[in-house]
């Protein structure tokens, strides 16, 4: 589902953020990327969103060569792939509603459309009541579900969280990586960028670990879960 | 298409709410599109109700043959009697200098003044009214010194001269007004581009989620278009609303003024016509400033 061969990143100043990266993500896998703080994994899953390209080597995420995905395609592109983010996201003017219907949106789906989908993803991260409270009135985790549900919301094939706990205590953050474990178990492949090992230990999966851009261990998990 | 149309509607509806939510900024910058519109837009009408005026003297070229005062009414007569035989004239009128003062006497509101004079000051006059063969200014021109060559004659004076004047300068004034509209038109774009500008930069944050999402560039474009456009639209209308006012407000004096030359002139506001360019070029103008502000800053706006 995610194939990297060799793919290296240098930002403009000669920062090698990324070095001969390869590895392999199976359709409904669920993967953890580890490291310390600017080991590359942010860069990782911007080059995987196309919010920057690669400098050398190859990338296909949903059977697409990133390479081969103009600029005009970018927005279609990225419909297909969920984005959960450390500090959620979500606009601040609207309601818990309106920010996980943005997507559907964007996408041109029906009105009649938008609000099934919508309370059908409130109801999976459980937050179906609070569908009029604005992001403002929402505890942390609750927000986070929010920016989970956004990024369900239209079923994408593919889902990535950076740091998706970064903010949060070790209850909400069990209760968040369950979610994506669920995601995951109906055939969604999840790749969680994060550096809380509890998490990654508890949950025993894929584990794609960067040292300083390079990839220095790609282990599959030890029991098949 | 009907989905289409319809996203649309919903963006043009949502616009305007926004508009409504923030109504002294909306006021402001409409106002001022408002009053960069009208300016043009007045002075057009002034020219154009000028205009109306010397074209309503236009047909009535005539001569005015001022005779030496010491040319009597058989004198005069015999004159007239020549110039309709031996020129290409369609009516000869004698004006004596008796009929000229009681006809002052009427215009000039000077009656009484004029009875205490010991002896009448004005000329014996010949109006000549040229056939409608002389169609051009040459000929006239020549029938003029040809009628100037008589003895009796002492001043010949066509009328037509200050129309034609007149009309150079109206012509000056027109192409002036085209020049300050064409600059106008530049500043309301200006005024947009920047008004448009300030709200890309103030949603920044929700611009880099829609990109994130999967939204087009034309998504995001549409409420920012959408904004220009009625701003630009609501600017053309009170202009032409600001412009109306001030024709109702002049238009007592100008009445009373036309009233006093004996003439049935009244001002006249835009037609349909000139309000649908107004409206039409105030929304294209609000458009064009907000593609031109968002086309610029949405490439920067790249999610992070």
């Amino acid at each position: 589902m995610i194939q990297f061969n060799n793919v290296s990143k240098r930002y403009a100043g000669g920062l090698d953020a990324l070095k001969n990266v390869s590895f392999e993500l199976a359709p409904a896998e669920m993967a953890f990327l580890t490291g310390h703080s600017g080991a590359g994994k942010s860069t990782l899953l911007k080059l995987i969103t196309l919010i920057e390209r690669p400098t050398r080597g190859q990338a296909i995420v949903n059977n697409q060569n990133l390479s081969r995905v103009t600029r005009r395609r970018i927005p279609y592109f990225r419909r297909d792939i969920g984005i959960v983010f450390q500090d959620y996201k979500l606009l601040h003017d609207r309601t818990a509603y309106d920010n996980v219907a943005l997507p559907l949106v964007v996408a041109g789906v029906r009105d009649k459309d938008i609000g099934r989908r919508v309370r059908a993803a409130l109801d999976k991260v459980g937050l179906l009541k609070k569908e009029r409270a604005y992001p403002i009135m929402l505890s942390g985790g609750e927000q986070q579900r929010v920016g989970i549900a956004r990024a369900v919301v239209n079923k994408p094939p593919i889902l990535l969280a950076d740091e998706p706990t970064g903010n949060l205590d070790q209850a909400l953050s069990d209760e968040i990586m369950d979610l994506f474990h669920d995601f995951n178990q109906v055939g969604v492949t999840v790749l969680i960028a994060t550096h809380d090992h509890r998490q990654v230990q508890r949950l025993s999966k894929h584990v794609l670990e960067l040292k300083h851009g390079e990839m220095i261990n790609d282990s599959s998990p030890r029991s098949i879960s | 298409m009907i989905s289409y149309l319809l996203r649309h509607l919903q963006v043009f509806f949502y616009t305007l709410g926004q508009l409504a939510r923030a109504p002294i900024a909306s006021l402001m910058t409409i106002a001022v599109i408002a009053i960069t519109l009208a300016l043009p837009t007045g002075l057009y009408l002034l020219i154009e109700n000028v205009q109306r005026i010397s074209t309503g003297l236009d047909g009535g070229a005539k001569i005015s043959l001022f005779l030496k005062a010491d040319v009597d009414d058989a004198a005069a007569a015999q004159l007239s009697e020549r110039i309709h035989k031996t020129l290409e004239v369609a009516t000869v009128e004698y004006i004596s200098p008796k009929q000229a003062l009681a006809e002052f006497k009427r215009l000039s509101g000077f009656g009484e003044t004029l009875d205490t004079l010991t002896h009448n000051p004005l000329p014996p006059a010949l109006i000549v009214q040229p056939s409608g063969t002389l169609d051009t200014p040459q000929k006239l021109d020549d029938l003029v010194k040809r009628l100037r060559a008589n003895d009796e004659v002492d001043l010949a004076q066509l009328d037509l001269q200050w129309v034609r004047r007149l009309h150079g300068l109206l012509q000056i004034a027109r192409r002036g007004v085209w020049l300050l509209s064409v600059s106008l038109a530049l500043a309301v774009v200006l005024i947009i581009g920047n008004t448009i500008r300030l709200a890309v930069l103030s949603r920044r944050e929700e611009i880099e989620v829609i990109k994130l999402v999967g939204g087009t560039n034309a998504f995001i474009r549409r409420p920012f278009l959408y904004t220009g456009l009625l701003q630009g639209a609501a600017g053309a209308l009170t202009a032409w609303a600001l412009v109306s006012l001030c024709l109702a407000l002049l238009a007592g004096p100008i009445g009373a003024v036309a009233d006093l030359y004996a003439s049935s002139f009244r001002t006249e506001g835009l037609d349909s016509y000139g309000i649908a360019v107004l409206v039409g070029v105030g929304t294209l103008l609000g458009w064009l400033g907000s593609r031109i502000a968002v086309g610029r800053h949405l490439g920067s706006l790249e999610p992070r």
